[in-house]
């Protein structure tokens, strides 16, 4: 036989012909020399093929076909379509006879016969071709997916921070096709505590490591806490902009919670709103900002919100807002602040938003994207005993009078005892008894207010007033628990008079002399004073001391 | 509950006594207005200060050390510095913090001034 051109591709695009060359019978074979010919899938010379089954002589072929015109300019004399199921699968080319013959019809007839049994073995090597790519991919994907959801889960958080008087809580469930989002919390050595949450634009190993990037430099730009929000995410843009691949950005919310305080200053680049949840319902948390990556030199709106004893405040991703159930309808905004507004702490607050999550998805739900959720709560002043425990009060019989809370403010001390000594009246107590504890209770949250709170009027004092059948408590709570507590000394009235030392100094002396014991805790946090005094029999102010 | 202003009013009784009428509560808020009330009771050249607490109802540390400091001025001054007028819990504060065994305190102006310390040299 001739020249042997042979064909291959299937569904693609074009179909590439390619030519293949036998020398003559008695040379030894050499290698081929392939002439691509491709056959657009709209080619007529396709049409034809599939309409008409069998070798064809390209020279009496009739066509206006760039694909009849190539081939024989290629040198093809007969080509040969390979159909099956229809389909035309490659076609197979021939030269011109050697001897410079026509082919006959026996030749004809043996290639028809060669087709028809080459046809289905070509469709089948294609077949499992086809497969053996769509594996490789599918195995790449997943190996791409493995090594993102590596990388992310490598980066975010292995564990809470532990604030005395806060709880934390985050969760974190990426889609099957791993998304950008992460959080992060940044400890700061003065007790403070960064909090981030962000998300990146696509998915996979880019978005996994773009988020990396952006991690590194949020902590870097955080600066110990130094660095305000909003300058961090003015520098944190400035430094990703010019690697950031295009058409990717992040968004991202930066703050830091003083659990002092309970003010959390915050600045957002393009992150979906936190909200508080507070007494009386649930708020946004704004402040404008354009997402990282997308243009140099933007600056960040700063804010600031105080979480009251009780607040939380939930920190979430697109994946949680953007979630839809089988009608299509989106989680949405107004159905996560009417979550937030309803909410109690009878559940956890992700827990809560989870299982909202769940119901509103429907079983079967596929994941469309990552979702992220952080919560943070400032645990409720409970006025709770500190210095005994719970089961300890009850074997004691404690009963609470009264508990109430006041702002650090000086003069506030005199509020105090006038609450005390309406919470005391039931009890009956000597006259002489109810003004020493209310002097010593002064005492005690002056104290509380000038050193434990510096008179700030959001870090206010709580007092717990407890009484058993032998005794009185008051407890006076400050968030002074981190200072070191001072060692009461007896003023020295001489060396005062004399002037050679400060006449102030009488407080924590005045307290111990006028009570029957005195208990001080900390724990980083509160510091907690706790006065006792006992309601049977006279305290002698000099046996105290 | 807002702090109870406080007020001084020095009065001349014996010819070297100066009796300053307290008013109110006696703590940081105190200071200015006891410190002036003190001085003018000073420029008399008083043997005696009479402190008339019987209107004061409430005096924490901050005002234990303006009382401090007035007794450390009036030593200095060789004047006797008294008092009248502390309700029961206050003569106990005082007995607490020693002030009482600088200074004497009695029940009311009448026997303050009837006193030998009313009338004895500084």
């Amino acid at each position: 036989m001739a020249q042997l051109l042979d064909v291959i591709r299937q569904r693609m695009p074009r179909m590439r012909a390619q030519t293949a060359q036998i020398d003559k019978p008695t040379s030894r074979r050499v290698r081929p020399q392939p002439t691509p010919v491709d056959i657009a899938p709209d080619d007529p010379l396709v049409a034809y093929f599939l309409d008409t089954p069998g070798a064809v002589e390209l020279d009496r072929l009739k066509l206006d076909s760039p694909a009849l015109r190539e081939l024989k300019a290629a040198g093809v004399a007969i080509a040969v379509p390979l159909v099956s199921q229809g389909e035309l699968v490659g076609v197979l080319n021939l030269g011109p006879r050697m001897s410079q013959q026509d082919y006959s019809s026996d030749d004809r007839g043996l290639l028809n016969t060669l087709a028809s049994q080459a046809a289905p073995a070509v469709r089948v090597a294609q077949l499992v071709r086809q497969q053996q790519i769509e594996t490789r991919e599918r195995e790449r994907i997943e190996q791409e997916l493995r090594v993102a959801r590596l990388i992310q889960q490598t980066l975010l958080p292995k564990e809470l921070p532990e604030m005395p008087g806060w709880s934390l809580a985050a969760y974190y469930q990426p889609a099957r096709a791993v998304g950008g989002d992460f959080y992060d919390f940044l400890p700061f050595s003065d007790g403070r505590l960064g909090i981030v949450i962000g998300d990146v634009t696509d998915k996979g190993v880019p978005a996994a490591l773009v988020m990396a990037t952006t991690r590194s430099i949020l902590r870097t730009a955080a600066q110990e806490g130094q660095a305000a929000p909003g300058d961090v995410l003015a520098r944190a843009n400035d430094l990703l902009f010019p690697d950031i691949p295009p058409r990717m950005f992040v968004t991202c919310l930066y703050g830091i919670l003083n659990p002092h305080t309970g003010a959390l200053v915050y600045a957002n680049a393009g992150h979906d709103l936190p909200h508080q949840r507070q007494e009386g319902g649930a708020v946004e948390l704004r402040a404008t900002g354009m997402p990282l990556g997308l243009m140099p030199g933007m600056s960040y709106e700063e804010r600031e919100t105080i979480l009251a004893p009780g607040d939380s405040v939930l920190f979430y991703s697109d994946g949680l807002v953007e979630a839809h159930n089988p009608a299509g309808d989106m989680f949405g905004f107004p159905r996560l602040m009417t979550l937030m507004s309803d909410w109690t702490d009878s559940t956890p607050l992700i827990e809560r938003m989870l299982n909202e999550l769940a119901s509103f998805t429907g079983a079967g739900w596929e994941q469309e994207d990552d979702v992220t959720l952080v919560a943070l709560q400032r645990e409720k002043l409970a006025c709770a005993p500190v210095t005994l425990a719970d089961d300890e009060a009850s074997e004691d019989g404690w009963q609470s009078l009264t508990a109430f809370q006041t702002p650090s403010a000086p003069g506030n001390e005199r509020e105090v005892i006038a609450k005390l000594e309406s919470a005391l009246a039931p009890l009956n107590l000597p006259h002489k008894r109810v003004e020493q504890l209310k002097t010593a209770v002064a005492e005690a949250t002056m104290n509380a207010m000038e050193h434990g709170s510096h008179y700030e009027t959001d870090r206010p004092v709580d007092i717990l007033v407890r009484a058993n059948p032998a005794s009185v408590s008051v407890r006076i709570r400050d968030m002074g628990g981190d200072q070191e507590i001072p060692e009461a000394h007896t003023p020295d009235i001489e060396a005062k008079l004399a002037e050679l030392q400060t006449p102030r100094g009488w407080g924590l002396f005045l307290i111990k002399s006028l009570v029957d014991d005195m208990r001080v805790t900390s724990d980083g946090v509160y510091h907690t004073v706790e006065l006792i005094i006992n309601r049977e029999g006279e305290h002698h102010a000099s046996q105290s001391l | 509950m807002p702090a109870r202003a406080f007020d001084a009013h020095v009065r001349q009784r014996q010819p070297r006594v100066a009796v300053i009428d307290l008013e109110g509560e006696i703590n940081a808020f105190a200071e200015a207005t006891l410190s002036a009330a003190y001085a003018e009771a000073e420029q008399h050249e008083p043997k005696a200060i009479l402190l008339n607490f019987s209107q004061v109802d409430y005096i924490n540390s901050t005002g234990i050390a303006l009382i401090v400091t007035l007794l450390a001025k009036a030593r200095k001054a060789h004047i006797n510095l008294l008092t009248c007028g502390l309700s029961e819990h206050y003569v106990e504060i005082f007995n607490i913090t020693r002030l009482a065994d600088f200074m004497s305190v009695y029940p009311d102006e009448a026997t303050a001034l009837s006193a030998p310390a009313a009338e004895a040299d500084a």
